[in-house]
């Protein structure tokens, strides 16, 4: 719970609280009334307390966008999932093969949006679904790759992810993947554009607060892709960087840059043990 | 036939007669709405599911007129009584002419 002297002399002032107050509620998210997820949790031991709870961006959300989230039927999200089905099966490249050639049924992704972005031996990097997704096309197929953080990669990235949902997130951040994890923790505490910025000010110092009309989260990435309200179609992480620093007034990172990798990588370990929730629904 | 069309229905399969239920539809459609123009200012032309009807054994459910400023993708939310055992047709009239629908049979409980 996040509590100020504003909003603590808010409620004084309107005594109806709850009505002022932007503080995150404590629902329930169960999916189909079936899958648990889990929304709040104990935050991982390399952020050092600087948050009491990690929260899932879904306790921010009002009841009505909350609700939308609990029913596939009403998640609009799943419709970009059957998309994403679609791409699965469908032939392309010079190679003659889908994704189902290899990896047969999409229920083999289990557990990869829950470990992703990984180190990747082979390639001697870290990588996020989306990059894995490319690699594949790419070299496997004979295919051109997705835009990074186009309608169709993020179709993707949503059958992958709803194939780990109600999986705790698990990124690993030691070994070789750490440097990258540094770059990211480097980032995430980054002032920048005219603003002046950091990821850290608003979702870490000012979350359960209203910035404007908005309720401020925790920046939490467990739910992603995420399909907004707002712009009606699944939104890619880096999709979402990108909108976030731009609003700092600053020139952003590209999609599938390092920069934004590193972040990935860091901002998907703050969320290490809340439920992959791919696809999300938020505003 | 606009791309990437489908229908989704979701209705009970079985219920008490004369109960009321809710039936949940959506229609995967951009729903283009004739106001927007491309990236050289020619505009995009009007493409939208402009009727949605729902039948139950050939009576008339619901049947619904909709306009431009529908958003994506439509969805409707309703009730109907249950008089007897039957099928359930919905049909989406789509402005270049398809025509989209679905059955659900429910059955007495």
């Amino acid at each position: 719970m996040k509590f100020n002297a504003m909003t603590a002399m808010a409620a004084v002032l309107f005594s109806v609280p709850g009505l002022v107050s932007a503080d995150p509620d404590d629902d329930t998210l169960v999916v189909n009334g079936e899958i648990e997820m889990t929304t709040k949790a104990e935050p991982p031991a390399h952020l050092d307390g600087v948050l009491p709870t990690i929260m899932s961006g879904w306790h921010f959300r009002a009841d009505e966008t909350q609700a939308l989230q609990m029913d596939d039927f009403d998640n609009s999200g799943m419709i970009f999932v059957d998309e994403g089905r679609a791409q699965w099966n469908k032939v392309e490249g010079s190679e003659g093969k889908s994704c189902a050639t290899c990896h047969e049924d999409p229920s083999s992704m289990k557990g990869v949006r829950a470990t992703y972005p990984k180190w990747d031996e082979t390639a001697g990097e870290v990588q996020t679904v989306a990059m894995q997704v490319n690699d594949c096309r790419e070299n496997n197929m004979g295919a051109d790759p997705y835009g990074y953080t186009s309608g169709q990669m993020a179709n993707m990235e949503a059958l992958i992810a709803v194939q780990s949902r109600g999986m705790p997130v698990d990124v690993a951040i030691d070994g070789p993947a750490r440097d990258m994890w540094e770059a990211g923790k480097e980032l995430y505490y980054t002032r920048t554009g005219q603003l002046e910025l950091s990821c850290a000010n608003c979702h870490e110092d000012n979350y359960g607060n209203m910035i404007r009309a908005d309720h401020l989260s925790q920046g939490q990435i467990n739910g992603f892709p995420t399909y907004r309200l707002k712009n009606a179609k699944l939104n890619t992480v880096h999709a979402r960087f990108k909108g976030c620093v731009r609003d700092t007034r600053a020139e952003t990172f590209k999609p599938g840059s390092d920069d934004f990798v590193a972040l990935e990588l860091y901002v998907a370990s703050r969320g290490n043990g809340l439920s992959v929730e791919g696809p999300s629904v938020r505003n | 036939m606009a791309s990437g069309v489908r229908p989704r229905v979701k209705a009970p399969r079985s219920a008490e007669a004369g109960e009321v239920v809710t039936i949940k539809t959506l229609i995967s459609h951009k729903m283009e709405s004739g106001q927007r123009k491309d990236s050289d200012g020619n505009v995009i032309p009007r493409s939208i599911i402009h009727r949605f009807t729902c039948d139950f054994n050939g009576t008339n459910v619901i049947d619904v007129k909709m306009e431009p400023a529908i958003s994506t993708n439509p969805y409707f939310e309703f009730e109907a009584k249950i008089p007897e055992a039957g099928d359930m047709v919905f049909t989406w009239h789509d402005d270049d002419g398809s025509v989209y629908t679905e059955t659900k049979s429910v059955a007495m409980a």
